[in-house]
């Protein structure tokens, strides 16, 4: 399967106060849409958790779709809570794949920071169980710190050697320019943060931000008729879901959708996980990267922190994991945040990602997790 | 230069202090995140203190200072967001317990932290047109926070009060003022609330930043003055680490905010804030010398002034308590007994 990867494009992400919802998308979309040399697309799918709860606003499909210029045709949104972005690729690939459209604009956007914090987070947390977990006051931070206490208890890992990861990050995101936080932080920033829900702290979290990332997918018959074909294509998508309430897991210390979306797209692209430039994965906190990292094969069960604070995945290695910053610098306006992945996966491919490079990049892959293990994507992308 | 200015000016702030680290241990917050707002302790006022008692006692002390017969004053401005009565107004009780009535305008005014500053515009707006021949404008609070709230840490009781008559007898006269308001909600109670909220990030770039540089390039801009013309920058002080940072990026260097900064040593006194500044600075300043003040109010909006000293303050500075003598006259609270000062704790009485 190939899905070309015609046009990307980028908001930066912050506290954009003068933005709305409908101006981020717009924003994306037509540097999207300029970004592939003018297609307008057959269909939009719109990637976004919260608008129902935040912006009071259901019918995203048409509200965006129309909103920036693209009436008359397929529209709908796609929610997967902090998955959302991931599965509105998965549905964009799938209707190219299927052959009811030819090209598809995917937009991912949110809207966070018009509300207090505790507004946002409530509205988060619903990316968990609300009757088996929330209504017993567990919140979305407090689930992942029971992750992160069994990890680090399991195999011994010590607080700094999980603060790598968040280090590494910030490194990372903070030469690119559509990141929220550009500011480097050291070991003891991470252990003097506040606590969030022990042993998660504050610098162990993504911030919240506003922002949107559009990607316009085509299909070979599409891209042949192009001036110039495009360069990337995603070559492999799997999806996979789990139980939303973790009390039903086997295990804290394991994301078994996310090595199961793994395993179908590397599969259907023919790529081994060693053969990977390159990776964005989805760390929410830092527990979600370094389970994430094992999940994907490219660390030993119990190892990952331990890898990263070695110098494992920092640039320059194989695969370079997030050279974005990921979701902890670069940001996670949660429904764009898949989005954002593969926009920023294909540019590696591309060459012309504006941050940290990964020079030479054949092979990438993206994963994206909504609720804490329950809905994960992963798209490989390559150069065609 | 106009034809008002500042008569008398001064101070009032309550003893008792609590310690950032004391609340951070309670509520289980790191050390960093007080730290991070640049206050160290905060002042709390007494079981027998309110908004009035410190607005008395600072009016009483700028009184002191102005010289002037309290009869002659003509209209009380009194800005407060910690109104003892809802409805009742609070001016009459100052302007009663100073000897101001009946002959007097009188009113409570609201705009958050910059409703004593609008008082003082209006005070002077009122000498100028011959409507009155003093006035008296007073900011106090005894500001509020949720218990555990980042607010808790700044929320502090404080106050300051100004005497505004006839630039002929001012300490400091008006040279200008400008004024940025915009409705940009980053900060409200509502009515029958007990404590405000807060729209966390949103109270910085838009509200606090945005209307204190608007204000303050307006006013650059109408007098065609520049940074360096200026001896002294106050700025409305929520934090320690606001008003350098406003005022790095205005131009003002560190040196001519810090002699106007002090909430790093009592907290946010809210209306206080700004004009406990500006009286620090009235404290020590110096003949000729021009000062820049802009208190900002959340909801939203700033003022910015330009005073110019007069020979007349050097007799006046030693007439009344200076801020630093309050700042200095302190003695520590534990929670507990703080929890009790500022009715956080609510008794049944059978």
């Amino acid at each position: 399967m190939r899905v070309y990867v015609a046009g990307v494009g980028l908001t930066r992400i912050g506290r954009l106060f003068d933005k709305g919802i409908l101006d981020l998308a717009a924003e994306a979309a037509w540097k999207a849409i300029d970004d592939s040399g003018g297609i307008i697309p057959d269909a939009v799918v719109v990637g976004n958790m919260l608008s129902s709860s935040l912006q009071s606003q259901d019918n995203l499909g048409a509200y965006v779709a129309a909103g920036i210029g693209l009436r008359g045709r397929p529209a709908f949104k796609v929610e997967a809570a902090c998955g959302s972005g991931g599965a509105a690729i998965y549905t964009g690939v799938s209707l190219i794949a299927s052959g009811l459209a030819g090209s598809v604009l995917v937009v991912g956007v949110e809207k966070m920071t018009d509300f207090p914090n505790a507004v946002v987070t409530e509205a988060l947390a619903q990316a968990a169980d609300s009757e088996y977990e929330l209504f017993y006051g567990a919140t979305f931070v407090g689930l992942n710190a029971l992750m992160m206490r069994y990890y680090m208890e399991k195999y011994g890992v010590s607080r700094d050697e999980m603060s790598a990861w968040p280090v590494l990050m910030h490194r990372n995101g903070a030469v690119n320019p559509y990141a929220q936080i550009r500011r480097e932080i050291t070991i003891e920033d991470v252990a003097r943060s506040q606590v969030v829900a022990d042993p998660i702290r504050l610098l162990d979290s993504s911030p919240i931000g506003d922002g949107a990332a559009a990607v316009l997918l085509v299909s070979e018959e599409v891209a042949k008729s192009l001036p110039e074909k495009p360069p990337v294509a995603i070559t492999g998508a799997g999806m996979s879901v789990d139980t939303v309430e973790l009390s039903n897991r086997e295990t804290l210390d394991r994301i078994p959708a996310a090595a199961e979306a793994a395993r179908k797209a590397l599969e259907m692209a023919g790529v081994r996980p060693e053969e990977l430039d390159v990776v964005e994965i989805h760390d929410a906190f830092t527990i979600n990267a370094v389970l994430l990292l094992e999940e994907l094969g490219l660390a030993p069960r119990g190892k990952a922190a331990r890898l990263v604070a070695e110098g494992k995945f920092h640039p320059g290695d194989k695969p370079t994991a997030n050279p974005s910053g990921g979701l902890k610098s670069r940001g996670h306006p949660v429904g764009a945040t898949g989005v954002y992945q593969v926009v920023e996966v294909a540019m590696q491919l591309r060459g012309d990602f504006p941050g940290v490079k990964v020079p030479g990049a054949e092979k990438g892959l993206a994963l994206n997790m909504g609720g804490d293990g329950s809905t994960v994507t992963v798209h490989i992308l390559s150069r065609v | 230069m106009r034809k008002s200015g500042i008569v008398g000016w001064g101070a009032y702030i309550p003893r008792y202090r609590i310690r950032a680290s004391e609340i951070a241990t309670l509520w289980g917050w790191e050390p960093g995140v007080p730290h991070g707002l640049g206050v160290e302790e905060k002042a709390v006022a007494g079981v027998d203190e309110d908004a009035v008692t410190i607005g008395v006692e600072a009016a009483r002390n700028a009184l002191r200072r102005a010289g002037v017969d309290p009869a002659r004053i003509g209209a009380v401005f009194f800005g407060t967001e910690s109104k003892p009565y809802a409805v009742k107004p609070s001016a009459t009780i100052v302007a009663e317990a100073l000897g101001i009535t009946p002959n007097t305008m009188a009113s409570d005014l609201e705009f958050a932290c910059r409703a004593a500053s609008e008082g003082m515009r209006a005070a002077l707006g009122l000498v100028e047109s011959g409507f009155i021949e003093y006035g008296l404008a007073v900011g106090a609070d005894t500001a509020q926070a949720s218990p555990g709230d980042v607010l808790e840490f700044t929320a502090a009781s404080g106050g300051a009060a100004f005497v505004l008559g006839p630039a002929g007898d001012s300490v400091a006269v008006l040279e200008d003022v400008y004024t940025y308001v915009t409705d940009t909600p980053d900060f409200w109670r509502r009515g029958l609330s007990p404590y405000p909220a807060h729209g966390e990030g949103f109270t910085g770039e838009p509200a606090y930043f945005h209307h204190i540089e608007s204000a303050v390039r307006g006013l650059l801009e109408k007098t065609g003055l520049r940074p360096s013309d200026f001896d002294y920058a106050v700025f409305h002080q929520p934090n320690g680490k606001f008003p350098l940072r406003v005022a790095k990026k205005l131009g003002f260097p560190r040196e001519k905010v810090l002699p106007g900064l002090v909430t790093p040593h009592v907290g946010n006194t809210y209306n206080g804030s700004a004009l406990l500044g500006l009286a620090r600075v009235l404290d020590q300043a110096r003949p000729g010398q021009r000062i820049l003040v802009a208190p900002f109010g959340s909801g939203s909006g700033s003022d910015a002034y330009s005073f110019i000293v007069t020979d007349r303050i050097v007799e006046r500075q030693i007439l009344a308590p200076r801020v630093d003598d309050y700042i200095a006259r302190k003695t520590y609270a534990d929670y507990a007994t703080y929890a009790k000062m500022r009715g956080l704790y609510i008794r049944t009485t059978f």
